[in-house]
This record gives C-alpha cells, structure tokens and sequence, in this order.
C-alpha cells in the first residue's frame, strides 16, 4: 500500500463480475466512498452496475461506511453485494 | 471465542467450553446452521461460503460487545465456516452461556439474527445445473430489525 493511494477491495458476485479483486487508487482531498463508486461506475461495462441500480456495501478501514464516509490516502474501502452468511 | 475456519466443528467440545465457564452459568443456548438442499433455487447440491478477513471478524465481536451490553452474557463462541460445503454441513455455531435462560436465548438469537444481516459473508449455491449467489433476504433484514 502507497501512502499517496487507496486499496480497493471488491468481494463475491462483484469480485467475480468485474473480475477485480484489489485496486489502487490516487487519493485526493475531500474524497468519499461515493465519489470512488462514480469514478469506477464511469468505467462502463460490467463497472456500471456500481451506478446504484444495484445495492452494493461499502466498509472503509474494515467498518461499515456510507457514500458520504470521507476517504483518505492509506485507506482500505470495500465494496460489495449485500451479505448472506449464516 | 471468534472463529472463521475452513474446519468442521465439534458442538460438543463447544458446549463444554461454554460449561466451563463458572459456577454462575446456569444456562447454554446454541445455534448450529446447516446446508439446506433447498435455498434461492431447487436442487442445491452444496454452497461455497467467501469473507472478508478481517472485518467479519470484527463485526461478530461487535455483535457479541452488543449483545454483552443488553443481555447478562457469560461467555460466547461464535465458528462460521467458509469454502466449499456440501449438504448437511454445519455452517455456523452461535453459543452463549448466561446465568439465566432468558438472556442465553434471546442473545444467541440477536447475534445469530444480526450476523445474518452485518457480517460480511457471501453464500453462492451450488447446483447441477450451475452456481449462482444467494440474494439477501427482506425477511432476514426484518427479523433483524425486530432486535432494535
């Protein structure tokens, strides 16, 4: 992990489907979580679906998170499809 | 005692760590959850079960911390498992020790009912006609908004 970017994990059926399991990306001041779903939904194809017409999670440093959670370099965000274990 | 593991799990051996936990516990409830062959589809022939390390691990114990706050908990043990399992396969052991039956029922039920809902695990069902991931529940999101 660089100080100067952020990890981005994705799990399960968004793992799978964007065939991405670890991003970096720059961070920069006054970044959210919902600013990094815009920012990858814009990269069209299978990335679109992070648009909102599907429900997808976001964790920031391992702790359930909003869109509105501000993002800062070092962080881990995650994105992924709402939980089922049990 | 927060576990994720690979392993099977033995409910015994976990009842008498939680009954060895003192003279002040005068009752157990566990939860033990298994491969059904039927879930969002027919004809499940077994599930694969993938986490986030780490932040489940964190969750649960928060769900335990919760739990501890409203209900006389003793001591519990919560082992999920994850990969690939097959039919009858146990999932997940839920167990609290308390002094009393109340407080073991109630707060086994909570942390199974918000793990559902919080933990970050993902189900994907396995059938012979392919694989595809389970879908959360409204009822589930329901049951655990029941606990607010």
């Amino acid at each position: 992990m660089h100080s100067d970017t952020i990890t981005v994990r994705f799990f399960a059926r968004l793992r799978e489907e964007l065939e991405t399991e670890t991003l970096e990306m720059p961070a920069r001041p006054e970044l959210t979580a919902g600013d990094l779903l815009e920012e990858l939904a814009g990269r069209g194809g299978a990335w679109s679906q992070l648009n909102g017409e599907q429900p997808v999670m976001v964790a920031v440093n391992q702790a359930i998170a909003k869109p509105s959670t501000g993002i800062k370099a070092g962080d881990e965000v995650a994105f992924f499809p709402p939980v089922t274990g049990g | 005692m927060i576990s994720i593991q690979i392993e099977d799990f033995d409910v015994a051996a976990e009842h008498s760590a939680l009954r060895s936990s003192g003279a002040g516990t005068g009752a157990i409830a566990t939860f033990t959850g298994l491969v059904r062959d039927s879930g969002d589809m027919e004809g499940v022939t077994g599930l694969c079960l993938e986490h986030y390390p780490g932040m489940t691990e964190q969750v649960i114990a928060g769900l335990i911390e919760q739990a501890s706050q409203r209900w006389n908990v003793r001591e519990a043990r919560v082992i999920h498992r994850v990969g690939r399992l097959t039919l009858s396969d146990q999932i997940v052991f839920v167990g609290v020790c308390s002094a009393h039956r109340g407080d073991a029922f109630a707060a086994c039920e909570f942390i199974m009912d918000a793990l559902k809902t919080s933990a970050p695990f993902w189900k994907k069902e396995l059938t012979k006609d392919g694989e595809h991931w389970v879908e959360q529940k409204n009822s589930d999101l329901d049951k655990t908004k029941t606990w607010d």
